[in-house]
């Protein structure tokens, strides 16, 4: 009986979502020791295991569960399914939670780290227990449960540092963001709850309402959803959230997080059988926008983190577009545009789930090998670190959309989209192939940036000159990761094996054209081409280089005597070029020490770039709206007792209401 | 199979050519004499017998920039047709592999210079991209309005229906894309008004000074690879401009590298008459071709 339920992928995939759940508690109870955390990073491994093949297994055989929990809760029953679009999604959870967890040994080492390594190792398997149940819920009383243990325990992960006071910031901000998106979800459900008469979600397409409920719905998961996934302008807290968090938790955040966001949009457009085409305009515009805005405003960070986060923005904005093109090209009428977008948008969203997590792990090898999050105090790493140099690399091509990593497979399909309605006769969509070609060379500027400053050159500082390379523990996830972004670009056709399931789930007029447009051999032969070509070229070169190392010499000073590392170009200096260009959206104050004299004094310079829609308008907007509120601080003061009184008046009240 | 050999021909031994004929139109106007028209190839030679002193602050990213650049360069040549004949490879969507493996050729040229922790590499590594991500959505808006033009997404069919009757049809669009895509051409290429190839004041430098650490068989590779993506791009160019086609197979190879020579002419007049653009001016320049090339969409739309 236990063996044939074991035997059943549905079961194996809930029991590792439960031993996710629970790989924290035995470090809880060990309070000595780093066993806790080894227990948790092998509970971690073992679920992947127990995952990933029974998710690829569901996905491609086209297989779905569901099961009622017996809950005696008042909302309905609880129902939890996997279908292909949840299935999708798990995908993402088990790639970066194991490899975050083993991440953890070497760069949050309980041995080091003391009491907060328990805590880190508790909240990271909560957190991929509550991806995974939101992801699961058909029920939305579930679902908002759920929504909330993912943000809470997302909450005390990011405040691990909580003695920084910068870290403690993010983190308020990051709660405040998560309710206000919460509160539209709770609009969502409720009004979804008025409609149906239920709190389970409705099956695909089976929602007929007005134009206008169906608007406030599809407004209400766009800011509710748009929030969690960073949508410009709803991306505020997600910068200094993603930099101040550790980096195995940066990853978990970025990488998977923000997609949950993408899951709940998607979910929410499948209830309706004819979503109007503003939406699809809707989506497109703040998607492109939100690429736009969030890689130039990568560009001028120094920070390497924040770089990180803002590519984040961008490529949820790419993602967000895909779904966009996708609406319209089904409220068109247009099953090839249709296609071309959501497979766009999901593969590109299994894409980002492995180069990214992959450069946060990068930048957390960084941080621990220099203690500095800052990019102008790095340099010259590549000679202490290579993996981690090497593994940056990849990572660095990937996101950057180049061939032959995964990045461009899944940009090359939005791009198919878009210059296919170039022979509509309203080729308004087609103006979104420049719009993706700046973004892709934005994105250049921001990762060789990131790469060339931090690993090439002399090393700038001390710190950076007594770099060493990570352990074991931390390059295994990288490499496995390196190694699905080469995969992913040459055999686009993998990924898309189980891209396409749940593209027929939400898109059953794309049955039939789940071949890519191009056929994905050419991939193949491109990338392996041009590595196959570039490594022949290097090796004669070396060949007849000859057995001797060449001469080496110091670089060209262009006749200066005396080059110093500190003469080298700087991060802030690499971007200001380009932040200049985009003034408009960011503000680069730079601050300089008075140097004066024939003979000046040693000077410093500051350098900040600030983002201008957060300085200009949203931060005056909330001062004017702390000042007008004041009145309500009265309410808070600290007595437990008087709050829980609140709570009962007001569900005295709702009581009365009701009745 | 012979369009197919001819094609490789041209693409290995053509290129330095056009460096040649622009040097040696720049010579006429100076009223030099000038160097010889085969010189590049002479100093592809003389570089690739030398030897080669490494910097001592780099890694093996500086090795690999040129190679890897020039590798991404020989496989884009085979995505472009050249005078009307098909090109070795084509698929749907290979324009926009055409441009990204220029893209990722700009990503080690830029790495290799930052790799030398030299001040001005660094600049020129900074300005390159910058300009680049510039001139990239000009090249994007060219090929849709190809694409519109043409009603295919490849870059053979694209390039080869150009004909006179499309020309009569929508000549002031074509012309519009042609201006475009030549500010593109020179600003990708690193020639006068965006940058001189011969200058020797690093300072304000964007192409050479990212490999003025660079030496031997290594230089050689740049400075072929770049040949190449003048080339390319030219022959891009040409295509779209020449659209005579006479049916006779060595006649239009013959056609086709007449044209080039005369594209190269082009620029070493280009070269000669203007003065290079102080470096503000040069993302100017860019968006005036962005908007030169949108134009040309908005008018084959209307």
């Amino acid at each position: 009986m236990l063996f044939d339920m074991m035997r059943d992928p549905a079961v194996l995939v809930l029991g590792a979502i439960t031993l996710a759940g629970c790989s924290g508690f035995p470090g809880l109870l060990l309070r000595h020791g780093p066993l806790g955390q080894h227990l948790a990073a092998a509970a971690a491994l073992l679920s992947s295991l127990l995952a990933l093949p029974s998710l690829v297994y569901l996905l491609v055989t086209g297989q779905k569960a569901s099961f009622i929990l017996n809950w005696n809760l008042p909302f309905g029953p609880c129902e939890i399914a996997l279908d292909p679009l949840s299935l999708f999604f798990l995908i993402p959870i088990f790639l970066v939670y194991p490899a975050g967890s083993l991440y953890a040994l070497g760069y949050w080492p309980a041995a080091s780290r003391g009491g907060s390594s328990r805590s880190v190792t508790f909240f990271y398997g909560l957190l991929a227990f509550a991806m995974a149940l939101v992801v699961l819920a058909r029920n939305g009383a579930l679902f908002m449960m759920a929504w909330e243990l993912m943000a809470l325990s997302g909450y005390f992960l990011l405040v691990t540092e909580h003695r920084e006071p910068q870290v403690r910031s993010a983190g308020t901000v990051y709660l405040v963001a998560s309710h206000l998106g919460g509160a539209a979800l709770l609009v969502l459900f409720a009004s979804l709850r008025g409609v149906t008469g239920s709190f389970e979600l409705p099956a695909r397409g089976s929602l007929l309402l007005s134009q206008g409920m169906a608007a406030l719905l599809f407004l209400a998961a766009v800011a509710g959803f748009g929030s969690k996934a960073g949508i410009m302008p709803l991306h505020l807290w997600l910068p200094s959230a993603h930099a101040n968090a550790p980096s195995h938790v940066s990853a978990l955040l970025s990488g998977v997080m923000l997609k949950i966001g993408i899951y709940g949009l998607l979910r929410v457009i499948s209830f309706f059988p004819h979503p109007p085409l503003w939406w699809g305009a809707l989506l497109t515009a703040a998607g492109l926008a939100s690429a736009l805005m969030g890689i130039s405003i990568a560009a001028a960070q120094k920070d390497i983190k924040r770089l990180l986060a803002y590519s984040s923005i961008e490529n949820l904005g790419i993602v967000c577009a895909g779904i966009g093109v996708f609406m319209l090209g089904r409220g068109s009428g247009d099953p090839r545009l249709a296609y071309l977008g959501l497979a766009a948008a999901l593969f590109h969203l299994l894409n980002h789930a492995i180069f990214k997590p992959l450069l946060f792990f990068c930048a957390g090898s960084l941080m621990h090998a220099t203690g500095t999050r800052e990019l102008d105090r790095m340099g010259g790493l590549a000679h202490r670190m290579p993996w981690t140099a090497f593994f940056s690399l990849c990572g660095a091509l990937a996101i950057c959309g180049l061939p032959p990593f995964n990045g461009f497979a899944s940009e090359m399909l939005l791009y198919l989209g878009f210059f296919g309605e170039a022979r509509a006769g309203n080729p308004y969509l087609a103006l979104g192939a420049p719009v993706l070609a700046l973004v892709g060379g934005v994105a250049l500027i921001s990762f060789v940036k990131l790469y060339g400053i931090a690993f090439l050159g002399a090393p700038r500082t001390g710190l950076a000159a007594r770099g060493h390379e990570a352990p074991f523990a931390m390059l295994a996830p990288m490499s496995l990761l390196a190694g699905l972004a080469l995969l992913g670009g040459l055999f686009p056709q993998l990924f898309m094996s189980v891209v396409n399931p749940p593209l027929l789930a939400l898109d059953p007029s794309s049955a039939g054209r789940t071949a890519l447009p191009v056929s994905p051999a050419w991939f193949a032969v491109a990338g392996g081409s041009v590595i196959l070509l570039a490594l022949a070229l290097f090796l004669a070169l070396r060949v007849r280089g000859g057995a001797a190392p060449a001469p080496s010499a110091p670089t060209w000073g262009c006749g200066y005597l005396r080059p110093a590392a500190s003469m080298q170009y700087t991060g802030s200096s690499f971007g200001y070029l380009f932040g200049s260009l985009a003034a408009p959206l960011i503000r680069l104050r730079v601050g300089r020490g008075g140097i004066e004299g024939v003979a000046p004094a040693p000077a410093r310079l500051r350098y900040a770039p600030e983002e201008t829609l957060l300085q200009r308008l949203v931060l005056p907007g909330l001062s004017v709206a702390g000042v007008a509120c004041a009145f309500l601080r009265r309410l808070q003061h600290g007595e437990v007792q008087i709050y829980i009184l609140y709570v009962f008046v007001t569900l005295i009240c709702l009581m009365l209401w009701v009745h | 199979m012979i369009d197919t050999l001819l094609h490789m021909a041209l693409v290995l031994a053509m290129p330095p050519l056009l460096l040649g004929v622009i040097g040696k139109t720049k010579a006429a106007f100076a009223g030099r004499v000038g160097a010889p028209l085969l010189q590049p190839y002479y100093d592809l030679s003389r570089l690739m017998r030398k030897g080669v002193v490494i910097s001592d602050a780099t890694t093996w990213i500086f090795r690999a920039g040129p190679v890897a650049t020039l590798a991404a360069a020989l496989f884009a040549a085979l995505l472009v047709p050249f005078g009307k004949h098909p090109s070795p490879l084509s698929f749907e969507g290979d324009m926009i592999l055409f441009a990204y493996l220029f893209a990722l050729g700009r990503f080690f040229t830029a790495v290799a210079a930052l790799d030398t922790g030299s001040a001005f590499e660094g600049m020129g590594a900074a300005r390159e991209v910058t300009f680049s991500c510039l001139a990239e959505p000009a090249l994007f808006f060219a090929l849709i309005t190809l694409t519109r033009l043409s009603g295919s997404m490849s870059l053979t069919p694209m390039l080869n229906q150009v004909s006179f009757s499309v020309w009569i049809a929508t000549g002031a669009s074509l012309i519009l894309l042609l201006a475009g895509l030549f500010v593109v051409l020179l600003a990708e290429n690193c020639r006068i008004p965006f940058d001189d190839p011969n200058t020797h004041l690093e300072l304000t430098m964007i192409h050479e000074v990212m490999v003025l650490d660079h030496s031997g068989p290594y230089l050689g590779c740049i400075l072929y690879g770049a040949s190449l993506k003048l080339f390319l791009l030219g022959a891009l160019f040409v295509n779209i401009a020449v659209p005579f086609a006479s049916g006779n197979a060595y006649l239009d190879w013959g056609l086709f590298a007449l044209s080039m020579l005369l594209l190269a002419v082009a620029i070493g007049v280009v070269e000669s008459v203007m003065a290079r653009l102080r470096l503000i001016r040069v993302p100017q320049l860019l968006v005036a071709a962005l908007i030169l090339t949108a134009f040309s969409l908005v008018l084959v739309v209307r």
